[in-house]
């Protein structure tokens, strides 16, 4: 496994460009289309670590149907209200949000710090995963045989969601 | 892709990528004429026939016309999006057809040539994935014109793709549960196994015979990814003028149309692939192999060559499939659209999964 540095410092700047896009542009549309360029960037990331499953799902998932979903709610909504302008907040606000912005800072760095030398330590290497079958043969195996029961009640929790969703959207004006 | 390839692997792989831009680059063009055509011969009438050979060259004044005609941008439209949007819907277009594989592979000495430009180990998954981005230039398209009509065809758009993405991944299940894997190249290979032997006529395991509710779905779902009638609401002429693309002239227009023919390419080439064997060879044609009596090198790449032709003829044929249904059922109210895809083709893609598992489970395939 050879991360090219090249292609791993344009994903991550990219990355890092569109994150602060999805934050800094007014218009929430152009706000979802650069989270898009972000989950792409993110899946380029992942197939560079050899991680060719996660990749496809984070474009098909996210990039495919969770933003056009995005998308869909905010032309619905018709939300061109800037949700940004909400007057000046107060002083104490601001130095909190700042106090909380490098504490987050200061966690990730505390947290790779070593992170140069730690080679990956569980029990697929990228040569096992290759002579197994490849990535999604072998997460799939895995999810449908030790991981069974995580992965069922997940999908559990999941129609819990639907049924939720389903109740709110048939409750008659009267019960609200 | 990894290290250590040779100038002949570079150069394989460079010409793949190239004869798959160049083939995709003509469709649009061809498909132009050849629905044109298709519809005059439909309605009865005469279509495009001045222009060359059977009004072949008609294309070529097209895309002339495209080019030089007066490139307005519209002073109402948010141009950066306004002017990304047509290249946002080609793009993936072009990044899917990469994965499909157009013929086996061929052993010259030393190294093996796969045809397929990305033998990819979650081939159908990138294919899908891929392929759902195209919707961004479509809502791109529409959010930045600024116009009612353009914003609800992209609105008609996205709901139209989340409803019909659902039956087109639940659709491809079953063919992953008979063949047990995401690799087109595998699928393809797989699909060569004989399924049923009556007598003289042996009935090869494609996906038609063993998912034919699956390959109903699919296709009814491709036909709703691709905006092609009967599910072309997002453009639809009679109520939202021209939708999408209304405030798009000269070449932003025809990369559009482009783009629509690519997807309705990559469309056909993934039915035929997951349902009617990719690249194996049509019937008859084995038989043409042994009786050329060829052998060594020629008969390979006479093997490859009768691959690639097995391969384009079933791609063109689906491609025509295309264009016959367009002419041939109107289009659908947006209600019956939703209906449809809700009501009708999800619970049935469940219910292949279903059967499919049930028929595993039995052996029965």
């Amino acid at each position: 496994m050879d991360i090219s540095p090249i292609a791993f410092y344009i994903f991550s700047v990219m990355a890092i460009a569109f994150s602060a896009l999805v934050v800094l542009k007014k218009n929430p549309v152009a706000s979802a289309f650069s989270l898009v360029m972000v989950f792409f960037c993110f899946a380029g990331i992942y197939a560079l670590l050899d991680a060719h499953l996660v990749a496809a799902l984070q474009i098909l998932v996210y990039a495919g149907a969770i933003t056009v979903l995005f998308i869909f709610v905010i032309m619905l909504l018709n939300a061109d209200v800037p949700s940004f302008d909400i007057g000046r907040s107060h002083i104490l606000v601001k130095i909190l949000a700042g106090v909380a912005a490098v504490a987050v800072l200061a966690a990730f760095v505390w947290a790779f710090k070593n992170s140069a030398q730690i080679q990956p330590t569980g029990t697929f290497s990228a040569e096992k995963i290759q002579t197994l079958g490849g990535n999604t043969r072998v997460l799939s195996t895995l999810l449908f045989s030790e991981y069974i029961l995580p992965f069922e009640l997940t999908s559990v929790l999941l129609l819990a969601g639907i049924v939720g969703a389903v109740a709110i959207a048939k409750r008659k004006p009267s019960q609200q | 892709m990894t290290a250590g390839m040779d100038l002949f692997e570079w150069s394989v792989m460079i010409g793949k990528v190239l004869f798959v831009a160049v083939v995709l680059l003509q469709v649009a063009p061809l498909m132009a004429w050849v629905e044109r055509r298709g519809s005059a011969l439909m309605q009865n009438r005469l279509g495009p026939n001045r222009i060359g050979p059977l009004g072949l060259f008609q294309s070529i004044c097209d895309a002339i016309k495209f080019i030089f005609k007066e490139d307005t941008v519209p002073g109402h439209v948010e141009k950066f999006y306004w002017l990304l949007a047509p290249i946002v819907s080609l793009v993936p277009s072009f990044m899917t057809f990469l994965a499909i594989p157009i013929a086996s592979s061929i052993n010259l000495g030393d190294h093996t040539i796969h045809f397929q430009a990305a033998n990819l180990d979650v081939g159908l998954l990138y294919v899908l994935s891929i392929g759902s981005l195209g919707v961004y230039g479509i809502i791109m398209a529409g959010w930045a014109s600024n116009n009612k009509y353009s914003l609800l065809g992209s609105l008609r758009s996205s709901s139209q793709m989340i409803s019909y993405e659902l039956s087109l991944g639940l659709s491809i299940i079953g063919i992953l549960m008979t063949f047990s894997s995401v690799q087109l190249s595998e699928i393809a290979a797989a699909q060569g196994q004989t399924l049923l032997q009556l007598g003289p006529l042996s009935i090869p395991k494609w996906g038609i015979f063993i998912q034919p509710l699956g390959f109903l779905i699919f296709t009814t779902a491709a036909f709703a990814e691709t905006n092609r009638l009967p599910f072309d609401l997002p453009e639809g002429e009679s109520e939202i003028v021209a939708g999408y693309h209304l405030e798009y002239g000269s070449m932003k227009f025809a990369v559009f149309m482009m783009a629509e023919y690519v997807n309705m390419f990559t469309a056909s080439a993934m039915i035929s692939t997951l349902y009617f064997g990719g690249w194996q060879m049509l019937p008859g044609m084995q038989s043409l192999l042994t009786l050329s009596g060829t052998s060594g090198l020629t008969y390979e790449w006479l093997r490859i060559v009768l691959e690639l032709s097995s391969f384009f003829i079933k791609v063109i044929f689906f491609m025509w499939f295309f264009v016959w249904v367009r002419w041939t059922i109107p289009r659908f109210r947006y209600d019956q659209l939703m209906d449809l895809g809700w009501k009708a083709m999800l619970p049935l893609s469940l219910l292949n999964i279903l059967a499919t598992g049930a028929l595993i489970y039995f052996k029965v395939i």
